[in-house]
């Protein structure tokens, strides 16, 4: 009997949550707010879901409810996507060092 | 149109990144190449999703307008934000992410045939239920953020909302929430799915609004987590590894960081999320007494004279310094006592904002090297050998009460040992009772000069006096 393709996907999700939790530990206290913003970016990735529901209207009508329920989750991912991983940005550029100089 | 296999190896590797990226975060240093790998994944993703699909028609160009809209506005956000109101934003980034997984599952529950999952009516059993989870835990991330929003942004009143008859009402809404999945999945009813979905905006709704707002820091990595359940199921029903990762990676992350914010407090994640704490209960007839004790109270002249006579200082900002947006005044006070020899670290308490490494943020952007800011562990034991503490919006988490009084409703929790140094100063508007809702012990040390003024007013004069 084969392996129901669900048993890999679970596989991944419970190896993923390990990886997080160590990866996560050895995170510095001081990032945790980029922390925090950088995940909200990369939880975005759900824009790819919401890209196949956009684009499955058929030519002649590209607005179906479906399609608009996909168009919406676009914008508010992308919202997600380029506020979180810019402010992480602006964040993480204002950590600096003791400059040695002084 | 590239093939399935090909794409979820593409998927595979933006999975990757985005462990690369929060992998990054372990040091300053290597956060900002961190930060680019996660980007690079999103392109990834976002790139292989077009190319899989292969419809470049009418579709695309408005798939392309509404994402443009999106990263127009979240561009503009994210240049425009004040620091401060870091914790606002990242709840408001929070509650985007779960109304877009709701909207995904709600496309995926119209049209299933888009996403191989069935028809509608007579979707893969597997899938439906996946769909709930991410529906649900997207909507319930959702309503929640929006009540920490309000009460972050002060929209929404700080202190708890509590009513009789709360937690049996949350426990039965949680039950019908998983009833309700369970007659979806048997009957395929559209109008259960949308029940479903106004029932948990409802719960998402309830659960936050008696929590109060220093314990914030516990519900925003709380929805944290729960933003990346929900991607993670929507993730499944996609069958998409990039998601079903990031999900998990999230999810992790979320509640490692609660975990930390509960420790912090030494208060239990249950004891937090049932919320009440500090309503009126706590301040017993004990405290009316004690309102009486006579405390020193000084001005900047002598703060000044104090600190220019020490040899090393230690600097314990909390939330009012985020408050009165002090932290620039107060690095400014910190270059002049350098200049006069004066050794200057900070500690900052693992709760003291509105969330994690909320102090170590501000402290950045005041241009504070981050090598000079230290953790509770690191630290305490300083305290016994350095001459000022200077407590700057900080309260609870400096309380020697936390230490001595097993009565107290924070006995146990970690707190910074101030009272050690030679000299503490107190910059406070009030003699108020912090967040807790109990008094500090602290302001009637013999060694505790209070400060009575705004944050940055007081910090602002004492660099004058200097």
């Amino acid at each position: 009997m084969e392996i129901d393709p669900f048993i890999f996907r679970l596989s991944i999700f419970i190896l993923s949550i390990f990886i997080g939790y160590y990866v996560v530990w050895s995170v510095t206290p001081s990032l945790h707010t980029p922390l925090m913003s950088v995940t909200n970016a990369i939880s975005s990735v759900i824009i790819v879901g919401a890209i196949i529901a956009g684009l499955a209207g058929k030519s002649d009508s590209i607005f179906n409810t479906s399609s608009i329920f996909g168009f919406l989750a676009i914008s508010l991912a992308a919202i997600n996507i380029f506020g979180g991983f810019l402010v992480t940005q602006r964040m993480l550029a204002m950590y600096k060092k003791k400059k040695k100089d002084k | 149109m590239i093939s399935p296999n090909l794409s979820a190896i593409f998927y595979l590797i933006s999975g990757v990144l985005f462990i690369l990226a929060l992998r990054g975060l372990s040091s300053p240093e290597t956060s900002r190449q961190g930060n680019l790998f996660g980007i690079l994944g999103m392109i990834i993703a976002v790139t292989v999703t077009f190319l899989s699909i292969g419809n470049f028609s009418a579709g695309f160009i408005v798939v392309l307008i509404f994402l443009l809209i999106g990263g127009l506005i979240g561009a503009f956000i994210a240049y425009k934000i004040p620091m401060t109101a870091m914790p606002e934003l990242v709840a408001g980034f929070h509650s985007l992410v779960g109304l877009a997984a709701v909207f995904v599952a709600i496309a995926a529950f119209l049209n299933p045939e888009a996403f191989n999952l069935g028809s509608p009516g007579n979707i893969k059993l597997g899938s439906l239920i996946e769909m709930s989870i991410g529906a649900a835990v997207g909507a319930i991330t959702f309503s929640g953020s929006i009540i920490a929003f309000l009460k972050l942004q002060g929209i929404m009143s700080g202190s708890p909302i509590t009513f009789k008859g709360q937690h049996p009402l949350n426990a039965l809404i949680l039950i019908s929430i998983i009833i309700l999945t369970y007659l979806l999945c048997s009957t395929q009813s559209s109008n259960l799915f949308w029940i479903l979905l106004a029932v948990s905006f409802l719960i998402g709704f309830l659960l936050i609004i008696p929590i109060g707002g220093a314990d914030m820091p516990v519900v925003i990595s709380m929805l944290n987590s729960y933003s990346g359940w929900a991607a993670a199921g929507i993730g499944f029903t996609l069958e998409n590894t990039a998601l079903i990762i990031t999900g998990a990676l999230v999810g992790s992350s979320g509640a490692i960081l609660s975990y930390i914010m509960c420790k912090g407090m030494n208060r239990s994640f249950f004891n937090v999320i049932l919320g009440g704490f500090g309503a009126t209960e706590q301040s017993g007839s004990s405290q009316n007494n004690k309102e009486q004790r006579p405390v020193k109270s000084g001005n900047a002249d002598d703060a000044a004279f104090l600190m220019k006579n020490a040899s090393s200082v230690i600097i314990v900002p909390g939330y009012g310094m985020a408050v009165a947006q002090a932290q620039h005044a107060l690095r400014e006070m910190v270059d002049t006592l350098k200049k006069n020899d004066i050794k200057v670290s900070y500690a900052i308490h693992p709760v003291a904002g509105r969330m994690p490494g909320h102090m170590n943020v501000l402290l950045a952007e005041a241009n504070v090297p981050y090598d000079e800011v230290f953790e509770l562990e690191e630290i305490n034991n300083d305290f016994a050998n350095a001459d000022v503490a200077f407590v700057i919006g900080a309260n609870d988490v400096t309380n020697p009460v936390a230490k001595t009084d097993p009565q107290s409703p924070i006995f146990g929790m970690p707190v910074l040992d101030v009272e050690k140094c030679k000299s503490v100063l107190f910059v406070k508007r009030s003699l108020s009772p912090g967040y807790a809702g109990i008094d500090n012990d602290l302001f009637y040390k013999e060694n505790t000069l209070m400060l009575f003024a705004d944050a940055k007013k007081m910090t602002e004069d004492i660099t004058k006096n200097l």
